[in-house]
């Protein structure tokens, strides 16, 4: 039992400090961290964007990444999403007792490259541990503060009639990978989550033009959801082509077995762009130069007709709407 | 008319019906397995649901629907055990792993499924499994098919046979339609362009003023079907008279357990009460089905019925008419 997490490292008592300082700060040292007062102290002056998520994902290993890195990207992303540069995360962790060191440990390693990667740093932190059953395996809560930089003003009430509606790359996979891991649905796929931090990719779009509009990651919900809450919010329909939706064919072929449509598709590693039509080509060009970004492309327009409502031109000409994911997509019957 | 709701859904989902020309009118049938089951069968699945030490296990599609009173969502909200799985064979282990539960798995399906929960029945009866039982509302497609045309409410000039149903039954028992009733038949695929296709051939028949069985779905259906589905399927249930809703009770239209495996029949092994059935005002889901009227006609719409809070079955299930056209078409098709 020498190698699972008990409840009394989660008391604040010897074994907790031997689990902090063993594991968390050797991963994530930095000055502000390691002073391990009760509050992060730092200076700052400008715009700050500031965010929290917490994350429950299960199965915590899953094909391209695991729950750490996850509630990097999660929170990393969401600054991003308001132009911000992330700059410190906190990471609270609820464990539920008995969960292996080993598998801990792997997702602290994981949550440390990821936060490399993405130049954040952990700047506090919490760790409880509850009894077995009242949490499954491992519960992340990040928040993270970013700076926002000049002259830029995004927002999800920005879309405006005439702009572009760019996404940067194909979508679902994030959401199929999990699945086909959940007990009792167990399929084989070569499929990777897309799960990544985009930061540098939104970096580089704001310096080919600092008049982005709105940017958002179709996570929970999928591609769908993002645009219906960006249509709403800006009060415009957005009109999308379903034959420049980039989708892969495995995430194609899980879709059609399981019954789902791959527009609801969660997704981890992709943004919407919506900005001016003069602007559309060489943030596109950006965005294709970086590795998150290389099968990026423009889907659609805004338009000012029926606000709120998001249509697709079909692959044979006629048109649909595209509404809101109502609950939790279920496998079909027959 | 296409019967299947498979079909239905993607009708609505690619346009299909705007890019007809205006002399082909598309009419929605009744094959939704869902949408047909009757109130009083529904209330039977939620009060076995409430029978101490009973775990209902089901296809997700079912969770959602309201029966009289309630819904599986709602008992389940209550403190039943319901569960939903991917297939008949995971009931089956859940029965092992449970044995001092009931297991009832929820037989709602067409020829699609009923043979795999045949199947799981003969596994249960090799392994002596004696707490799975199944409460067995499955339907026939052909016999309903006879009970809609013989009623002389709508006037069809083709039938776009089902491509599931097909698979397992073959072509051969679609010929009486043809022959009796001079009516064009066509099995088809699922994707928009096997819609098209159907649809071409059926077009050729009226033409040339034949009628004849036809199948374009050819990479999934053979004339003579699935010959050891239908043994399987045979062996275990015999057909019986059941209720549709909308429709009323078509003989030999469902499938009940056979005697020899009545010890797995949920209906005779449980004592519950479901209540007396009654049907919500103003929905009219049994006139879709019987193609008589189209979810424009129904003033719930859209309105007091949507996919968020459904008042009939064809707004809950994926495949029911009322959800395909609210989904995909109601800017631009009625």
């Amino acid at each position: 039992m020498k190698d699972r997490i008990l409840l009394a490292h989660g008391s604040g008592g010897r074994l907790a400090h031997e689990l902090v300082e063993k594991s968390f700060l050797q991963a994530f040292t930095n000055p502000i961290l390691a002073k391990l007062d009760d509050s992060a102290v730092f200076d700052f002056s400008g715009r700050l964007a500031f965010t929290t998520d917490s994350y429950v994902i299960s199965p915590i290993f899953f094909p391209g990444g695991d729950i750490g890195k996850l509630a990097v990207c999660g929170t990393v992303n969401d600054l991003a999403m308001s132009g911000a540069q992330p700059l410190y995360l906190s990471l609270s962790f609820i464990i539920e007792e008995g969960l292996p060191q080993s598998e801990l440990g792997q997702i602290v390693d994981s949550i440390q490259n990821t936060a490399k990667e993405a130049g954040v740093k952990i700047a506090t932190g919490d760790t409880k541990v509850v009894n077995r059953g009242s949490a499954d395996k491992l519960f992340i809560n990040t928040a993270g503060i970013g700076i926002i930089p000049q002259r830029v003003d995004i927002s999800g009430s920005n879309a405006t009639p005439g702009d572009r509606v760019l996404l940067s790359g194909p979508i679902g996979d994030h959401g199929i990978a999990v699945l086909s891991q959940r007990e009792g649905l167990r399929f084989s796929t070569q499929l990777e989550s897309d799960c990544a931090p985009l930061n540098s990719l939104v970096a580089e779009m704001l310096e080919a033009s600092p008049n982005i509009h709105c940017l958002r990651d179709p996570t929970r919900g999928g591609l769908a959801t993002t645009l219906n809450e960006l249509a709403k919010q800006s009060k415009v329909s957005i009109r999308i082509e379903e034959e420049k939706v980039p989708v892969r064919e495995e995430v194609l072929a899980a879709c059609e077995m399981l019954g789902f449509d791959p527009l609801y598709i969660a997704n981890e590693g992709k943004l919407v762009a919506i900005l001016s039509a003069e602007d559309a080509d060489k943030v596109l060009k950006a965005m294709r130069e970086n590795p998150y970004g290389k099968d990026a492309s423009i889907i659609g327009e805004v338009r000012a007709e029926h606000p709120g409502r998001v249509v697709m031109k079909t692959c044979l000409g006629a048109s649909r709407i595209v509404d809101m994911l109502v609950g939790d997509p279920l496998p079909r019957i027959c | 008319m296409e019967f299947c709701g498979g079909h239905t859904v993607t009708i609505f989902r690619y346009g299909i019906r705007q890019i007809l020309p205006s002399t082909i009118e598309m009419v929605s049938g009744p094959g939704c397995p869902i949408c047909v089951t009757a109130n009083a069968d529904l209330d039977k699945a939620i009060a076995l649901a409430h029978v101490p030490d009973v775990i209902i296990a089901t296809f997700g599609d079912m969770i959602k629907v309201p029966g009289s009173r309630s819904s599986l969502q709602q008992a389940k909200a209550d403190g039943a055990d319901v569960r939903m799985v991917y297939s008949t064979m995971d009931a089956i282990k859940m029965a092992e792993e449970n044995p001092t539960k009931s297991v009832i798995f929820l037989g709602i399906g067409f020829e699609t499924t009923a043979p795999t929960i045949a199947a799981s029945v003969l596994q249960a009866e090799d392994k002596r499994i004696r707490n799975y039982y199944v409460l067995s509302l499955h339907k026939l497609c052909p016999p309903v098919i006879r009970a809609i045309l013989d009623s002389g409410e709508v006037k069809l000039h083709g039938l776009i046979c089902p491509g599931h149903v097909s698979a397992i039954i073959g072509s051969h028992p679609w010929e009486f339609i043809a022959r009796d009733y001079g009516i064009p038949c066509v099995v088809s695929g699922f994707e928009p362009l096997d819609i098209l296709q159907c649809v071409d051939m059926l077009v050729d028949q009226i033409e040339i003023g034949e009628s004849k069985v036809e199948i374009a779905y050819r990479r999934g259906v053979r004339p003579e079907g699935n010959q050891q589905a239908l043994k399987l399927m045979a062996q275990v249930f015999e057909p019986c008279p059941a209720t549709w809703r909308g429709i009323g009770e078509v003989t030999d239209s469902g499938l009940k357990i056979r005697k020899e495996y009545q010890h797995f029949d949920a209906e005779l092994a449980f004592d519950f009460d479901p209540g007396l059935p009654y049907e919500p005002s103003g929905c009219i889901c049994g006139d879709i089905l019987r193609g008589v009227k189209t979810p424009f006609d129904c003033q719930l719409f859209a309105k007091a019925c949507t996919p968020q809070y459904p008042v009939g079955p064809c707004m809950v299930s994926s495949e029911g008419s009322c959800a395909a056209c609210y989904h995909y078409g109601r800017d631009f098709e009625g």
